[in-house]
């Protein structure tokens, strides 16, 4: 790192410079912003553990909990559940700011050199909460829970992938069909909470190996917690002595909360009100390049988006900057029409960013041969946020290129299971996962479920296969950067934006981190940060 | 038989017969909604085979009258069934739902209802005058705003500005009554102003109607003071216009809440049958509609026996 940019570091986070203005200086001097941010995050991390402090009770305002929530890990979908089991619960690794693995139930992990066996070291002397030792069983019995038909686990398509799984002493052994380079990045699903005896007597009892146990259960309304006095990695993590996590959906409720200090964390600031809440006092709003994007899909096997004329036509009509701008309100960076940017882990900068040029778009429109009837985006609110919206400016500057679209609005209340994946052209959107391999898998491999665009290319798939058993990174990376060139060419993926995860957090929080795997630093910021009146 | 306690047993029957009605239009309606219990828990990865086994275990399979009929007879023996999303069983977590959202109804009405009678008074008494445009300016304008508005408005100022009340109303049973109170002190000022005007200008409208009378005049020309003629002459004959509106007021306090529940995060029925709803949770769906349906026909069935009660003709009939 070289001085100046040093000096610039120590200025953020001394409060001298924003966050914002570091990137862009930076930017200036040549550092990519995933770079930039990740080297905040470790100067940030520096100065937070300064002085941590125990004790005090940290309330959370999250919006993304109902009344039908569960504490079963194999059923969480949305982040107040998700936050409850970071509470309570640990898997075999997570990933850190920085893309590494940070080693939790397992101490370690070795592949063999075909990377189509993994050994996991199971990390000894770690009880659950019940008291009971955690071991090598309980992670395999876990591992089953989840790998089950019928266990309806969000994992289920992760474990997919595993021909057998066995106990070796303290170590767990899993042997792959197919050779995966990332393996232990897929282990750090949110859904693999090791739980006593896998949970399978009781998958919602909400004990684990965390920093905390579950006190008080009211799905939708709140959800309290208490420090264990004997968690294992009490040096780093569990700072208060109580964490009350507050179901808050209502946008405004949860500015509220924060701006009336009845909360100290709250996830998913509204980008509308985030520059004005950053003004309030005694609190600020902390916003973090993601992986997570917005989308309008088309199915590329269906007229006329199999005409890939068409296809250009349309991304080279949608006005990136202006989306950035409009819907995020520069919470977000623009995208290139594949669902990798700089905060994964082998990106290849020297994809050409697609430029919005209605000269193009009216050139591949005409071209195409089109026959001008309209071409029906179907939205609704629930999409993303701002869907509406974005598809308005959407639809005029396409209409400036002559490309008829025609917004159908479709309402929120089944628009997940009528619409998204079935209708050919539509809004949506993506969370992002640890790695390229993943993301790839989950959505654009002919056979996969979820395959939203119908991406349907057998060297596509060749490409991500060997890409998974390429364990040389720089191999893995050209072909990983080819796969993106093919997307952002001839995909069925129109992807104007990645957003920015916005949190809103109370002055009186030490240790917060930017962590560009998910909101609220992965959804780790109550087990990670502390109160400093405490 | 006496002919009120017939008048009243006739309207208890009516009333049950309405909540059988409702009932039944409760289970067509459930049973109508897009999307399929199975698929909505299950999302949408499910494999077929996980959603027929979820079928069979749910006995969605039954032809829809049998499980009316089973719902229904085990609903009146108290059996709620257990919630289909997380498990729970649904008397238990509906029970403590509906203890909050009574809890905040009665507080609203407590002050809500004597307020709006009281101004209702007021405005018969300085009628077209300033007080009475006053308080007709002020309680139309509050139920013409959005009770969303109302409510974000309150929270600024009254919370976040000068830090009175919190602007977060959840309660649970730890809590002292004075915490409690201090919680839904901003929610129970939003329902009174929603509801003031409605009940306030009805109190006005009766008992102007009555003051029109013959008698009021005699009174008059007695030399009776204003406020005692209303007091004594005009109000005990406006009665039952007035029940009527403030049960349906309550009714509204009760049912129609969920938008102020959403705003201040209040665990009340209204966002615990939308969140069920959405994942298509029928068996809580239907335990909170004909919850909803018995408060609504119970509170217009103590209405309808208190304007009887009131009306000496109808007390003593010929």
């Amino acid at each position: 790192m070289n001085d100046q940019l040093k000096n610039m570091t120590a200025d953020v986070t001394k409060g001298l410079m924003t966050r914002r203005e570091f990137v862009g200086r930076a930017a200036a001097l040549g550092v990519t912003a995933a770079v930039a941010n990740s080297m905040l995050a470790s100067s940030a991390e520096a100065a937070a553990h300064a002085a941590p402090k125990r004790g005090g009770m940290m309330k959370i305002g999250s919006s993304g909990g109902e009344s039908t929530n569960t504490q079963d890990p194999a059923l969480t979908a949305s982040e107040v559940p998700l936050n409850n089991l970071r509470a309570w619960g640990e898997t075999l690794v997570e990933v850190d700011a920085g893309g590494e693995l940070d080693f939790r139930m397992a101490e370690s992990v070795e592949a063999s050199a075909d990377a189509k066996q993994w050994v996991f070291k199971i990390r000894k002397g770690v009880t659950f909460s019940n008291g009971k030792d955690m071991t090598a069983e309980d992670v395999l019995m876990t591992m089953q829970r989840h790998s089950n038909e019928d266990s309806q686990s969000g994992a289920l398509g992760i474990m997919k992938g595993i021909s057998s799984m066995k106990v070796d002493g303290d170590n767990f052994i899993v042997d792959l069909e197919a050779a995966n380079a990332d393996l232990p990045y897929l282990m750090s699903d949110y859904h693999l909470m090791i739980q006593p005896g896998g949970g399978m007597d009781d998958p919602g009892a909400a004990i684990g190996t965390g920093a905390y146990t579950l006190e008080i259960d009211e799905p939708g309304v709140r959800h309290a917690f208490k420090r264990r006095e004997d968690y294992w990695d009490s040096e780093n993590r569990g700072w208060a002595d109580e964490v009350e996590q507050l179901v808050l959906n209502d946008a405004t409720a949860r500015t509220a909360a924060l701006q009336s200090g009845q909360v100290h964390i709250i996830n998913r600031v509204d980008p509308k009100v985030a520059a004005l809440l950053d003004r309030a006092p005694n609190l600020s709003v902390e916003s973090v390049a993601g992986r997570g994007h917005y989308v309008f899909i088309a199915h590329k096997d269906t007229a006329p988006f199999d005409n890939n004329d068409v296809m250009l036509a349309l991304k080279y009509a949608i006005n990136r900057e202006e989306m950035v701008d409009k819907i995020l309100r520069g919470f977000g960076t623009i995208g290139n029409d594949m669902p990798i940017n700089a905060a994964y882990p082998l990106f290849d900068e020297t994809i050409p960013q697609r430029e919005h040029s209605i000269e193009k778009a009216k050139e591949h429109y005409a071209k195409s041969g089109h026959d001008g009837s309209p071409i029906i985006l179907r939205v609704a609110d629930g999409a993303f946020p701002g869907a509406v919206d974005a598809a308005s400016l959407f639809q005029e500057s396409a209409k400036a290129a002559g490309i008829p679209l025609e917004i159908k609005r479709e309402p929120n209340d089944g628009y997940w299971s009528e619409v998204w994946n079935k209708q050919p052209f539509c809004a949506s959107y993506w969370g992002g996962r640890p790695v390229q391999d993943q993301m790839y898998s989950t959505a654009y491999l002919s056979t996969a479920d979820w395959n939203d665009t119908r991406w349907k290319r057998p060297e596509f798939d060749a490409m991500l296969n060997s890409a998974k058993a390429e364990l040389d990174n720089a191999k893995r990376k050209e072909i990983y950067s080819q796969m993106g060139r093919m997307l952002n060419e001839e995909g069925g993926v129109i992807l104007p934006m990645f957003n920015d995860f916005v949190s809103g957090v109370s002055e009186n929080i030490g240790g917060w981190a930017d962590d560009p795997n998910g909101p609220v630093m992965d959804n780790k910021s109550h087990i990670k940060c502390w109160l400093k009146d405490a | 038989m006496h002919p009120i306690l017939k008048l009243i047993t006739q309207r208890l029957a009516l009333g049950i017969l309405l909540l059988f009605a409702a009932s039944i239009l409760i289970f067509a309606g459930t049973s109508i909604l897009p999307g399929d219990v199975a698929q909505s828990i299950l999302g949408q990865s499910a494999t077929p085979e996980a959603l027929a086994n979820m079928r069979r275990e749910l006995g969605l399979n039954e032809p829809a009258l049998t499980r009316y009929f089973s719902w229904l007879g085990n609903f009146l023996q108290g059996d709620l069934g257990t919630a289909l999303t997380n498990g729970r069983d649904i008397a238990e977590s509906l029970g403590g739902r509906l203890k909050n959202t009574l809890f905040l109804a009665f507080w609203a009405a407590v002050i809500s209802v004597p307020l709006a009678i009281f101004l209702g008074l007021l405005a018969v008494r300085y009628k077209d005058r300033w007080p009475d445009k006053l308080i007709s300016a002020v309680t139309l304008t509050t139920i013409s705003i959005p009770e969303f508005m109302i409510g974000y408005v309150l929270i600024y100022w009254v919370s976040i500005k000068w830090g009175m009340f919190s602007s977060v109303a959840i309660i649970n049973d730890g809590m002292s009554l004075a915490e409690k109170l201090n919680a839904i002190a901003i929610p129970v000022m939003v329902l009174t102003l929603v509801v003031l005007a409605h009940m306030m200008r009805m109190t006005r409208a009766a008992i102007l109607n009555v003051m029109q009378s013959a008698y009021i005049e005699t009174a008059e020309l007695k030399g009776m003071g204003m406020l005692r003629i209303i007091r004594k002459h005009a109000f005990p004959n406006a009665i039952a216009p007035i029940v009527n509106v403030v049960m349906l007021n309550l009714a509204y306090l009760v049912v129609g809440v969920v938008v102020v529940e959403v705003v201040f995060a209040y665990p009340g029925m209204g966002q615990y049958l939308v969140d069920h709803v959405s994942k298509r949770d029928v068996p809580v769906v239907q335990a909170c509609g004909l919850i909803f349906a018995a408060v609504y026909i119970g509170l217009n069935l103590v209405a309808d026996i208190v304007s009887i009660l009131a009306n000496p003709r109808l007390r003593h009939p010929k």
